[in-house]
């Protein structure tokens, strides 16, 4: 109570349970089956909720759990039984938010994973070690996206030219990736202009 | 850098399955690294491999020492490329690689390269990751920087080294506390996540130091907080000062005014904190409440789930100690039972029943009744355990309560839910007389469709006990004897065990009785066969007349009152032959009693496995070895057993304590006795109590120990004669008197010759309270209306200066001996005045029922009206007299 409120876990699974990207800060569960065992009971104990809407909250073995669904991902925040919800629920929130700017709206599975790198960078900024880096979304994503950029602007504040960068990079990035991804593309300025 | 949109093309579905890592492998991953030593480094590339790697760790996979090292190594020749995209993945990567001391010290000096470089970005990140790899001695060298990021003027800067600053003082608190200064500035800061930071390194830096922290709160409150976060934080702190500030005046608490403005904070969080630490403070008043408890209830009705849970779970709390207070939530409450989230509607009915009052109950389990069959078993054992403590409160509602319980009982459900509901069915039966009867018919009908042995044996156990004393025993034979036809072998050993039960004790039923266990005779399973033999043989079943003693019926059927681990150890070291195993040669060390505190409140009620052993049984165990010996065979019913006193203290060389027995005309001490010497045994032990200060009592008969084995519990008894009726009370002081043995701890065999020696033991009082029976009423205002006015005595004292209200209560009811009603000993911390119902019944079998109003008169003085009803007037003049001589 007296101290520092504290993030025990991120988790980011697919409508299946498996992991997409998680992230642990308490030495709670020690191998990876630990790990495991609770991702599965967590996912089985949320699955059949809404949580699409509002984020859901739930007590699951002395902890407090909020968690948000999209699409196929669901977004899990983990913190401790005496925890204040709201602050819970504000680094999901954070969390959800982010990923959403980071995916310019398209937020499922196959898109995560195509991603990973920005997932995994927005979840280092967010909490260090359990500590609460950031909660605002459009700070998180702006520290993640835009590398040459001004860290604090927010995505939407864009200029016109950093865009570009962005669009170009865009580019080179995706004829990098054709080799995993056959998927038809289309560098279009409307997504970015649509998706702050 | 994200990828272009993907169109929802129609042939998605076939790629639903897709990921970028699939066939994914850990040896062509580790190959692919090589890249990162090529001369042209290509930053995509080695982007796209740090990214597969972090893939892998975070899918669980695990790298070798080796393979860690050699990607370490790569890694680090990553800090040639200007890219700052492959430049963040190389912080994350050795972050997640956690390099040993020795592989530091490569990366170091890029790292502070990069802690100085005119990039925020590399800034910021570079001190996360060099704190966190970094020990001490590499510390010092960088303290400089450090010191000058936590004042930087990029927020994010200052951040990262706030929060490694954070981590570094549970490593390194000494270096850390040096920044103090800088801290503090930072706590000024206009960025709002900065000022979060440091308030949380400041307080952690002079957590220890009241004084410090005290100062922080006090200048902090007055509003300089900008960020949500902080101002949490802040709240935190200040409840912390409260609480140690240990203000026992009553009036105004400091900071209280504090928390109550961050009720209106434009925050929720805040608001939610601030509520929540109002409802914890330490005896919290109900005017300091009220407004917490109002925000809260806003949120009972919020869209959102997470606020609604949060302001459900922090009222359930408040709840246990204020109930009163949260009434006014009631309605809200009953509209979050249909919560979609069912934490929230379990949380939102056990509240329900806490507060509610007597007349809501019906209504209440109505709406229960409908939510039950949708959630899942966990939600339904709180609940059920909630209704339990509602019925225990309020007892005349115990039909509606047991027939909800019964009809959850009947529907599906795992073990330790159906476990739950007959545990309360049990207890309920237990404590509410009344329940009795339709509480054991449903248990009864429960075991006709009940699919756990452990469930159907422990209730058939219980039947046997209760349902012969019911007043009609015969409905229960149907119920009992359908188990030995449908059941499996162990069930149906329990049944018959029960049948015999009701065969012994109630005599009508006997010839009935005997025809079903004769049936049981071609049982196919040994134990079964067994137990059927047995209870015709003792019972006289098979035409014989047997006079079997009473004892052997007693040892079957009555309670035994042996501990059972004491049992079960002289089984173990009885070694067959000649000489029969003789039940009476087991210890029965009386040391662990459970002694009449069955209603104690908050206790939990040990539930199925306890009838036997429970405390009745105790009382009983006292009367049963009391009338074993002669001398005291005629002394009558005993009236009371007092709570052993221990007369000795801990760890001497004999152990003795006594348990004062008191009898209408008579007084019997137990003492028992233990030797703790291994080197001696005692024969011949005696107490010689000396009554010259108790002069309404005659010795009349004492009954020595024969003989005192090391660690084997005995005991000597020493009876006095005193008038008839009166609570007489007096002083006795004891002499423990025995004939020492030396024993040969080798053989443990002792010497033939003894010395005769002396132990002083301390005092021993027979005060008032050991003349009134702690029993309780379970609804004092009825009893209390019943009895009328007509002995009604009430009188007023001055009980002086007192440590608390809490401690002049207790002192009084400890004098009195009597049982509080209606949880009425606890005291509310801080409150003025408090009132306490007890109940009891005084020796010659006088209901006696008290009513006491403590009230704070000046700083210490504690004031008392006392004010008793009982079925006779001298009985009430006498509780008097025992508070006015107490």
């Amino acid at each position: 109570m007296d101290s520092c409120p504290c993030i025990k876990n991120f988790l980011l699974l697919d409508s299946e349970g498996n992991r997409v990207a998680v992230k642990y800060y308490s030495d709670e569960w020690p191998t990876n089956s630990a790990k495991e065992a609770f991702e599965k009971a967590l996912f089985s104990k949320t699955q059949k909720t809404n949580a699409r809407t509002e984020a859901e909250i739930a007590m699951f073995e002395n902890h407090i759990i909020v968690y948000k669904f999209v699409q196929d991902l669901h977004f899990f925040v983990v913190g401790a039984e005496g925890e204040n919800e709201l602050i819970l629920v504000t680094v999901l929130q954070g969390f959800f938010d982010a990923v959403g700017l980071l995916l310019r709206g398209n937020v499922d599975k196959k898109e995560a994973l195509e991603n990973l790198d920005l997932i995994l960078l927005c979840l280092d900024e967010i909490v260090d070690g359990g500590v609460i880096l950031e909660t605002d979304a459009n700070a998180i994503a702006g520290k993640v996206a835009s590398h040459s950029v001004d860290a604090t602007a927010p995505l939407s504040e864009q200029t016109i030219s950093q865009a570009l960068a962005t669009a170009r990079e865009h580019l080179a990035r995706s004829l990098l990736n054709c080799m995993y991804v056959p998927v038809p593309w289309l560098a279009d300025d409307d997504a970015m202009g649509s998706s702050g | 850098m994200a990828q272009p949109l993907v169109k929802k093309d129609d042939d998605r579905d076939d790629e639903a399955d897709y990921s970028p890592f699939l066939g994914i492998e850990k040896g062509a991953v580790l190959q692919e690294a090589r890249v990162f030593n090529d001369p042209q480094l290509d930053p995509r590339r080695c982007s796209q491999v740090i990214t597969k790697l972090l893939y892998l760790l975070n899918q669980g996979e695990t790298f070798t020492k080796v393979e860690a090292t050699e990607v370490f190594f790569a890694v680090t020749k990553l800090f040639q490329s200007k890219d700052i995209g492959l430049r963040r993945m190389v912080y994350v990567m050795i972050k997640e690689l956690s390099p040993s001391a020795d592989e530091v010290i490569i990366v170091t000096s890029s790292l502070m390269k990069d802690m100085t470089s005119k990039t925020d970005m590399y800034r910021a990140n570079a001190i996360r990751v060099l704190c966190r790899i970094t020990d001490g001695t590499l510390l010092t060298q960088i303290e400089r920087y450090l010191k000058q990021a936590i004042v930087d003027k990029n927020p994010v800067v200052a951040s990262a080294a706030l929060v490694s600053g954070i981590h570094l003082l549970q490593t390194n608190p000494e270096i850390v506390k040096r920044w103090s200064n800088e801290v503090q500035e930072a706590v000024q800061s206009r960025a709002a996540l900065v000022q979060f930071h440091a308030l949380a390194l400041l307080h952690q830096i002079r957590q220890n130091d009241r004084l410090a922290v005290n100062k922080l709160v006090s200048s902090l409150t007055k509003g300089s907080v900008r960020s949500p976060l902080a101002q949490c934080l802040l709240i935190r702190y200040t409840s912390q000062v409260i609480r140690e500030s240990a203000n026992t005046q009553a009036g105004d608490r400091p900071f209280y005014d504090f928390l109550e403005g961050c009720l209106r904070h434009k925050a929720e969080m805040v608001i939610f904190e601030a509520a929540r630490a109002i409802t914890e403070l330490n005896g919290v008043t109900t005017r300091e409440l009220t407004p917490a408890i109002t925000v809260l209830q806003l949120f009972l009705s919020s869209s959102k789930p997470v606020l609604r849970f949060a302001a459900v779970r922090t009222l359930n709390k408040v709840a246990m100690t204020h109930p009163m207070a949260v009434t006014n939530c009631n309605i809200d409450m009953e509209s979050l039972i249909s919560d979609q989230n069912r934490s929230i509607a379990t949380l939102a009915i056990t509240t329900l029943l806490k507060t509610g009052n007597e007349s809501s109950v019906d209504r209440l389990m109505k709406q229960i009744t409908n939510f039950m069959s949708d959630i899942a078993d966990e939600f339904k054992i709180v609940v059920v355990e909630a209704i339990r403590s509602l019925c225990l409160k309020f007892p005349l509602k115990h039909r509606s309560l047991m027939n909800f319980l019964s009809n959850i009982l009947r529907e599906e459900g795992g073990f330790d839910y159906k476990k739950a509901i007959v545990d309360s069915i049990v207890i309920l039966i237990r404590d509410i007389p009344e329940a009795k009867e339709t509480g054991l018919l449903h248990l009864c009908e429960f075991i006709e469709d009940c699919e756990f042995t452990y469930l159907s044996t422990q209730i058939l156990h219980f039947l046997g006990i209760e349902g012969p004393k019911t007043s009609d025993p015969s409905k229960y034979i149907r119920y009992i004897y359908n188990r030995v036809h449908l059941e499996n072998a162990t069930v149906r050993a329990a049944a018959v065990s029960t049948l015999a039960k009701f065969g012994a004790m109630v005599d009508t039923l006997k010839p009935r009785i005997f025809v079903l266990l004769r049936r049981c005779l071609f049982d196919n399973d040994d134990e079964v066969r067994d137990r059927a033999t047995l209870y015709l043989n003792t019972l006289g079943g098979d035409g014989a007349v047997v006079q079997t003693g009473e004892d052997v019926k007693e040892f079957l059927f009555g309670s035994l009152d042996i501990p059972l681990v004491n049992l079960e150890n002289s089984l173990k070291n009885y070694e067959p032959s000649e000489e029969s195993f003789d039940i009476y040669s087991v210890p029965r060390e009386v040391k662990t009693q459970p002694l009449a505190e069955k209603k104690a409140p908050g206790k939990k009620p040990t539930g199925l496995g306890a009838p036997p052993a429970g405390p009745p049984s105790t009382v009983d165990a006292y009367e049963k070895l009391l009338f074993s010996i002669p001398e005291f065979a005629n002394f009558g019913k005993l009236f009371k057993s007092s709570a052993p006193v221990e007369l000795t203290e801990a760890e001497t060389e004999y152990a003795v304590n006594v348990v004062k027995h008191i009898f209408d005309g008579h007084v019997v001490f137990q003492y028992n006795c233990t030797n703790t010497i291994p080197e001696q045994l005692l024969e011949n032990v005696t107490v010689i109590v000396d009554a010259s200060e108790a002069e309404e009592f005659a010795e009349v008969a004492s009954k020595p120990l024969k003989s005192l084995p090391y660690d084997s519990p005995g005991q000597t008894f020493v009876a006095f004669e005193k008038p008839e009726g009166t609570p007489a009370i007096g002083k006795f002081s004891n002499m423990l008197r025995f004939i020492v043995k030396e024993v040969d701890p080798s053989t443990g065999e002792a010497e033939d010759d003894g010395v005769e020696d002396e132990y002083q033991l301390e005092e021993l009082e027979v005060v008032a309270a050991d003349y009134i029976l702690k029993v309780g009423v379970s609804n004092f205002r009825n009893a209390w209306e019943n009895m009328g006015a007509d002995c009604e005595r009430i009188d007023e004292y001055g009980l002086g200066p007192r440590e608390s209200l809490a401690e002049a209560v207790n002192a009084v009811i400890d004098l009195l001996g009597m049982q509080p009603c209606e949880g009425t000993e606890v005291v509310p911390n801080n409150s003025r005045s408090h009132t306490c119902l007890l109940s009891g019944v005084y020796i010659g079998n006088v209901k006696v029922l008290v009513r006491l109003q403590f009230g704070l008169d000046g700083p210490k003085d504690v004031a008392m009206k006392l004010a008793v009803r009982s079925e006779d007037e001298s009985v009430s003049d006498a509780i008097h007299e025992i508070v006015a001589s107490g």
